[in-house]
This record gives structure tokens, sequence and C-alpha cells, in this order.
């Protein structure tokens, strides 16, 4: 069947098509050339209207342990937001801890195809995938978490080459069937169950003796050298605490060029300046993303609202679950592996600390230059649940609204920021990047993010609008692999997209290492840890799509 | 994955029904019979062992096939104004499948451990817990606190498995460990070098109030008694002090061997404590439960609508309620006309009496006091089918492994069956 999208304004920063009039052709859920004198099946009229590649999620907490923790432990909240039965749907909740069907149908109505789980703890990858295989029409993937696992930690602290760590790290890609690989608070996680509250960027681990900063450069190291397309994903040292931007900013000069993702930055960019010593250390932060061209970030926006907080970083969390509201919480500590916290939190526009943390994440947004190293994400559920999107766009591409909102905050927290001052308006063109083409290029897909002949037909359709929040909120159209999915912000359709991996080479002597570690320490035999391909497509709807290691932004 | 190395037998199994995921089992099969030959436990080679029985459905009563079975499920199921599907103790495809199921037909999800569950969910649900993962207990764990549970009974392999073991980062020799209320039933809790734990018994009804004492004790608070149910304060205040100074405490509790009425307070006060541990040292709780697939109910519940069982859908959004969708009261109040129940696990596990239309899913060779509508035999997972269980840590999902042929649908499958039959005639 030949689809043609006819007289669309069209955006692809992939092709450097920056607002052209130009038409699409589908055909068997890819875009094609111009076929010549091919019929015709169905057009689509988008004259007037604004057309991209489907937006891709490159940070976003949707499947996972403690993503579950957070849904069964917020019932008051799903039952503000009941989402019901319909001929197409099943029901469910939304808002904060959204069920897995209503988190693919409300991404596909504002446009995205495609989200990445950025915190897979390799022994808690099954439920990941498992719970990402009940997420209708998007696309998804992992990042599988590694830095506080003992088997590295053993690794480093006995000594052990990058090379052996190379295949270790490569072992999991393909054990969990992710593709990438995150750490977070590295080592910290374990140094918590170790009982120690912090751990700074040279501070040692009391028992390997190892640092953050050696587990940052050996993971980006590895992920370098295994040509993996997604550079190492960061959470950082010192989550949220304030002083924190000297150590992201260490972070950034310590890796010495290597390719790295800070994800979000907005929590790793404070200061202690000020009556409250809290500060916004956004300007400095951005410099030295403008400057380091090995660094790309997501802010992590923060907005207003009710929402919870899930995390594996179990050290920083349970530092703040004084702050939970409501006031309930779970840390966990798990299988030698990693950890997580889940702590509701509520952030509001007349406190201090919560009014600046959004000016900050703005300005980061604003003041790094590069659309192309910056990525539109609030760490949903973190800084703000996803389905506030379409008014962080707002907010970045209308500087009046901004500032309007920036008025009605507490008012020390606007003499901080220097955000009413910044004259920046994100452009369609530049949305675009940061949400379509270079998410792609960044998580390592090669047909998806562009409009390009031979990509992945994931297309969505607006109708402009000056109100950029009501634009994006309700696409005209999403097509999902050439299928159309959403009509006026409506799912009309429900499909099923597949699950994207990498599979870096490794030698197999490291897997006769880990059968006696996991027989001698873990509870399950190593053949049964990793994660079969068809444990993903057995439902016959899933499916797993393989990445080549083409080496992305490596050096 | 579990392999075959010689013709029939199976190396590396995972149990289903142990709760503790053990998958280092060595297993026979010759045609149907199935033979734990290595590692099995009271608990494991009962529930792998026990003969096939018979496979073909009946309707009535009476010998039908699969398709009239299906039919007449759909029937009962759709033509109830509120259908219960209960039981459910089912791996995540089947799951899933009752979920969906359910969502169609608008009915109300339980499952048959709801009530012991229930005491663990309302306490996440309403000031949450630290808790921890078994590798973490087998290699960390320097002291173990049983409360009111003994382990063994439940849970056979649970020492040998986590706590006689030298962990990464503590021996066997020094582990200690500790019950509360209950003692052990047997000498699983016995160090290999013979140490026996201490055991703190009291009344059941006591628990309560000495789990209270224990927390008080543990933040310094002065207490004005000599003993709390028959147990010295001093011997809780060595207690405390122990767990105060122990590098990685866990305090375990088995919310289903606590049956009084509100004993979720109890795991509050035990979770609660173990916060308040975390204040200086490290401690965690372990609830221990996940069998008969009720973490697996409550998970993926979970993930598809947000909420745990006890979620009815008849008004066509979820909706969940720990007290008025529980089966027992809805089957009593007969606020529901039609019970689906599913026990794919263990032929024990029959549904209620009730005089309501039922349908059964279950294990083959269920025998019922009071004959159902339908009765469908249906595969038990990780070993008539393939599937995912959740361990009782909640944490880790086990791949489970079709080790015979015995021709039995899955669960899924039945589901399934039922719901497009409900949809499609």
């Amino acid at each position: 069947m030949l689809i043609k999208l006819t007289g669309g304004t069209v955006y692809d920063p992939a092709h450097r098509v920056n607002g052209r009039v130009h038409n699409l052709y589908i055909q068997d859920g890819r875009i094609v050339d111009p076929p010549a004198g091919a019929h015709v099946d169905i057009e689509y009229d988008l004259h007037g209207m604004v057309v991209m590649a489907g937006a891709i999620d490159m940070h976003t907490h949707i499947g996972g342990g403690k993503v579950n923790i957070a849904r069964t432990m917020l019932p008051e909240d799903h039952r503000a937001d009941p989402v019901t039965h319909t001929e197409h749907l099943r029901s469910g909740c939304g808002h904060a801890a959204p069920s897995t069907l209503t988190t693919g149908y409300r991404y596909a109505e504002m446009g995205f195809t495609a989200a990445f789980e950025p915190a897979v703890l390799p022994v808690n990858a099954r439920q990941a995938h498992m719970e990402m295989g009940d997420i209708p029409i998007l696309d998804k993937g992992g990042y599988v978490m590694l830095g506080s696992d003992d088997f590295l930690l053993r690794m480093m602290h006995d000594g052990a080459d990058q090379k052996a760590i190379n295949d270790y790290v490569a072992w999991t890609l393909n054990a969990s069937q992710c593709i990438g690989i995150k750490v977070v608070n590295p080592g910290g996680i374990s140094a918590f169950k170790f009982n120690q509250r912090a751990l700074d960027l040279d501070e040692e681990h009391t028992y390997y003796g190892v640092t953050p900063r050696q587990v940052l450069k050996v993971l980006a190291t590895a992920v370098n050298e295994l040509a993996v397309p997604h550079p190492l994903h960061v959470h950082g040292c010192n989550l949220g605490v304030p002083g924190n931007m000297e150590t992201t900013l260490k972070t950034i000069g310590g890796i010495e060029g290597l390719p790295i993702h800070l994800t979000h930055i907005q929590f790793h960019s404070y200061g202690t300046e000020g009556d409250f010593k809290f500060s916004s250390g956004a300007a400095q932060i951005a410099e030295a993303i403008n400057a380091n061209r090995n660094v790309t970030v997501d802010v992590g926006q923060i907005l207003f609202g009710q929402t919870v907080t899930a995390s594996g970083d179990n050290m920083r969390q349970h530092a703040n679950a004084g702050h939970a509201h409501p006031h309930k919480w779970v840390c966990m500590d798990i299988e030698c592996d990693a950890g997580c916290g889940v702590v509701p939190f509520r952030y509001r526009d007349k406190n201090f600390v919560n009014a600046l943390q959004w000016a900050i994440g703005l300005e980061i947004f604003l003041l790094v230059e590069d659309p192309w190293r910056v990525f539109l994400t609030t760490d949903h559920p973190n800084g703000a649940p996803f389905t506030s999107y379409p008014h962080l766009i707002r907010l970045l591409m209308d500087r009046s609204f901004r500032n309007e909102q920036l008025s009605r905050l507490h008012p020390e927290a606007q003499k901080m920021t220097t955000l009413a001052s910044i004259e920046r308006e994100y452009s369609l063109y530049e949305i675009a990047i940061m949400t379509r083409a270079a998410a792609a290029e960044l998580v390592g897909l090669s047909d998806r993010g562009h409009l390009g002949a031979g990509a992945a037909a994931d297309i969505t359709v607006y109708v402009p609008d000056d109100d950029r929040e009501k634009m994006f909120s309700r696409p005209r159209y999403v097509f999902k692999d050439g299928q159309l999915v959403v009509r006026d912000g409506q799912v009309v359709n429900v499909v099923w997209g597949t699950t994207h991996v990498v599979k870096p080479e490794y030698d197999p002597a490291i897997e006769k290492q880990l059968a006696s570690y996991f027989d001698r320490y873990q509870t399950m035999k190593l053949d049964n840890f990793i994660i079969q391909a068809d444990e993903i497509s057995e439902d016959g709807r899933g499916s797993v799509t393989i990445h080549p290691c083409w080496g992305g932004r490596g050096v | 994955m579990a392999n075959m190395n010689e013709q029939g037998v199976w190396e590396h199994v995972p149990s289903p029904f142990c709760g503790i995921g053990s998958d280092d089992l060595k297993i026979r099969v010759s045609g149907s019979r199935v033979e734990v030959l290595e590692h099995g436990d009271a608990v494991t080679k009962a529930a792998f062992e026990h003969p096939l029985g018979e496979t073909q459905p009946l309707v009535d009563g009476k010998p039908a096939s699969l398709e009239q079975a299906v039919a007449r499920a759909a029937g009962i199921v759709a033509e109830a104004e509120l259908p219960l599907l209960a039981g459910l103790a089912t791996d995540v495809a089947g799951m899933r499948a009752a979920l969906s199921l359910a969502d169609h037909i608008g009915a109300v999800v339980d499952n048959m451990n709801s009530t012991a569950a229930m005491r663990n969910i309302l306490v996440l649900q309403d000031s949450g817990w630290m808790t921890t993962t078994l590798a973490e207990v087998k290699n960390r764990a320097d002291l173990f606190v049983a409360v009111g549970v003994d382990v063994e009974a439940l849970f056979p392999r649970f020492f040998e498995r986590h706590i006689w073991v030298d962990g990464m980062f503590v021996e066997a020799a020094d582990r200690r460990i500790v019950y509360i209320g209950k003692g052990p039933s047997g000498y699983a809790a016995v160090s290999p070098d013979g140490r026996k734990p201490r055991v703190l018994l009291c009344e059941e009804e006591d628990l309560p109030a000495v789990v209270s004492m224990l927390r008080l004790l543990v933040n310094d608070r002065p207490v004005g008694v000599d003993s709390v149910g028959g147990i010295p304060i001093t011997e809780l205040k060595s207690l405390a002090k122990q767990l105060k100074g122990a590098n990685y405490g866990v305090v375990a509790w088995a919310a289903g061997a606590m049956d009084w009425n509100h004993a979720e307070l109890t795991v509050q006060s035990i979770c609660e404590m173990v916060k308040d541990l975390n204040h200086t040292t490290r401690c965690s709780g372990l609830p221990l439960g996940g069998r008969e697939g009720d973490q697996t109910a409550n998970q993926v519940c979970g993930w598809q609508t947000g909420y745990p069982v006890r979620t009815r859908f008849s008004r066509g959004i979820p909706e969940y309620d720990p007290y008025l969708n529980a089966s027992e009261r809805l089957l009593g109040s007969r606020e529901v006309d039609a019970l689906l129940w599913l026990s794919a696990y263990n032929c024990a596990n029959t549904p209620p009496d009730t005089d309501l239309p039922t349908v059964v899913l279950g294990r083959s060779g269920m025998t019922f006091d009071q004959t159902p509508q339908v009765y469908i035999p249906v595969g038990v997972p990780g070993i008539d089918h393939a599937g995912h269980t959740y361990r009782l840590d909640n944490v880790v999902a086990v791949r489970l492994f079709k080790l015979r042929d015995s021709g039995l649908p899955s669960s899924a499958q039945v589901l399934q069956l039922i719901e497009q039959s409900v949809r499609y005639g």
C-alpha cells in the first residue's frame, strides 16, 4: 500500500530540511522516494501543517521494578486520573506513575513514537522488558545499569584490565537486551550498602577503595571501545546537593574527552550562593557543555505539582526521604547489582528551592548553544510527568509566556535567576533536532528520527498554533511504522513497537568467570539470568531490533 | 536456561513453587512423570512430582472438548452482571490474559493470597519501607531476625541457600539468627558449627506489643515495664543493641503467618523500626511471600492498571479497594454473580464454596466437593509451558521452562480463548 502525505511543511534536521513544503511517501512501513507513476492508495492533505518524524524520549522511567513500586504506592494519585476502557483501548490510569497501556497511548497522543527506560538493573531487566512489552505503539529500549554492581567493583579492586571490563560490559548489554550503559551515582549505591552516606567524585568506596571518577572512566572507556553508539549515560554523584555543580564540572573535566551523556543535569547544577545557600550553576554548567563537544545532556526539567521520584540512587533518595509528599517512601538494596528509591514529591512554585530548580532547568536549555547536545526531558516522572512536555516546549519557544510564568514564582528565586533576561526562543527546527534527529543519533537509531527514504515511517503531523502547548498536545496525525495510530490527538489504532538493542561482541571467556561468581554469590544460575530474545517476542507482539555498534560520537 | 543434559534429565531448573526461585534443580521427565533428582525439598518435590491428572475439560462434570468448555465458560462470565476472577495463581502471561478479560467483561480481580499480601501492600501504600533481596541477604546479612514466622516450614531451603554460606562480605560463622514470637520447627536455622538460633517466644496475640516494644527500645525510648508478652525487656534491649550494632541486619516476616485483625499495623511497626535503624546503620526488611503467583498477580496488575489486585473494572476504569473488592466478601455478600477460579500451580487450591456459576481453570488432577459448571485443566508454568514468575523479593522475575509435553493449554491460552469467545461468539 502506498500512502502519500501531500503538501506538509517538513522539519527534518537530519537532512537539513527546515520548514520546506514537500510530499512524503510511505510504503510497507517505510518512507520511500517518490515512486514514478505508482498508484497512491491513501492521500493525506497536509497543506499548512507541520510534519516531523515521530518524537523520541531518550530518558523516561516507564518500566521496571521501581516504576511498579511507584505505581503500587500511589493509588490516590491514580484515582484523580482514571482512563476509561474503550473499543480500542484498555483502561488504566495516568499522571505521575501511569499504567503501561496508558503510557503508550498518551505518548502517542503527543506525537512520540519511541521511549527509552534509562535505569534497567541487569537483574531486573526481565521485568523492565515485560512492562515495556505492555506499552503499546511506542518503540522502546533500555540502558542497563552498571557501576555499583559487585562484579565490576571487584574487578576494579582486583586491577582487572580494561579489556576484561569491556567484555563484562558487552556481555551485560547482550544478557539484558539493552541499547546503552547507564551509571547511577557511580559506586555510591554499593557504598550505601556499606553505610556510606555520600560519595563524592574522588572519595573512596569504603570497601573496594574505588572512586566514582575511576568507575566513570572505565565504563566510558568500555562503551567507547565497544563502539556502542549511545555514550555512557551518567547520573552523577551528589544529585540534588547544593554545590554539586563543582562535582559536575569536575566530572566533565575528568572524563578526558570520552563521550558521556550527563542526564537530568538540572539536578546536578546547584551552587551555594545567596541567603538560602542554594543558587543556580546553570551558566557555568552550560559553558562547560558548550566547550566540551564530547558531552551531551538532558535537562530533567521540573514542573510544579505532584509527582513521584523513582531512581536507582537509593543513597540520595534515602537522604531526601524526609521531603516525601505524601509522607511515604521506599528504598531497596538489590541483588548485589544496584538499588532503588521511590519518593513521592510535590514541587511548589512558592517554594524557593523548587522555583529555582525550575529556573535552572530552563537556563540550561537556553544557554546550551547546540540543540544537538541538549535533550528535552523531565526525567519522567522525577521532575514532572511526561505529559507536561507540550507545556515545556511552550516555555522554550515563547519568551513572554516563560517570563509570565517566572513572575509567579517565589520572589527570592526570581532574584537568583537570569532567566528573565535570556531572549532565546527555540524554533520548530530546534525542537525537531532535540526531540527527533539528535535523540535518534544519540541512542544509535539510524532509521528513526528522520524522514529520509528508508527511514521507518514514524511521522507526526501538527496543526500550527501560536500556543505551542496546544499545538504539541494534540497532533492531527501520528503514523507508527506507516500505520495511522492517532488522529486529532486520539489513539485510533493500536500497534506494537519493537525493542531496540545492541549486541557488542565479547570474549566468551568472561562467562566462565561470571558462572563461578554466580554460583558462589548470586541466587540464580548464569544461564537463567540471561534474557533470551524469545522472551520479548513470544507474546506475538514484541520484537527485538539489533543495531550495529558503529561508534557513535566515539573518539 | 534449563537444559536437557541427557535424555529426559533437565538441569538448572527453576522452581515456581518455593518462593525463593531456586534454580539448581535436576529433574527427570519420563513421559508425563516428573521426578526431582537433586535439590528438591518438601515444597518443591511434592509440587513438581504431583502426577498428571485428567487433561480433558469437564462441563457439568462430564467430559467435553476444549471448545465446548470455553464456550460455556464464556457464556457464564459474559452473562454475569459482575463476574469475579479469583485465585489467579498463574504466570505473567496468564495474569496478562486475566486482566485483558477482566477489563473487557467488567470483572473484579483478586488473588488467593490477597488477605495476606494486603498486610504488606497497605503498609507500602501508607508509609513505605526499606527492603532487600535474597542475594543481599546471602552476601551481607550478619544478623537475621525472623518475626512471627517459622521460616523453614514455608521456605525449606532459605537457610541452606542464603544464610549458611560464606558471602562476599560476611562468613557463615559470623551470622547470628534470632526468632521472635514463633520458633523454628526444625534445624535449618542451626549453623553448620552447631550454634542454635536465639528464640524469644511469645503468644501470637502478644507479637504486636513485642514488636512495638522492640521499636521503642531501638529508639532508646524509656519503658516502664519489665516484660512484654512474657519476654523480659532485658532480652529485647539486647536484641535492639544487636540490631544497632549489626553491619547489615535483615528483619524478615511473612504476612501469611500473621493471621489476626489489622496485622498490617505490626508489619508497619517492623518497617518503621527498620527505617529508624537506618539513621545510624544499615538494616533491611524482607517480606516473605511469593508463593502461588501472588507477587506475579500484583506485579502485572500493578503495571497494567496502576493498582494491585482487588481491583474492579465494572465501571470501565480500574477501581482498587483492598476491602470492598476482597473475593471472600464479594462471594459472601453475593455482589458478584459468577466466579472464574484460576489455580495453575496447586491442585489443593480449589475454589471457595459457592453456589454461583463457577468456571475453574486448574492444575490437572483437581477434585471438587462441589462440581463446577466448567473445569478446564491447564498446564503448570515451569512444567508444561514456559513463562515467568516472581520470587518473594519482588525484583527477580524467574524464567520458567517447558519440561514435558502434556498437551495441556496454558492458563493464558484458555483465558484468551474465553475472551475471544465473549467478543466474537
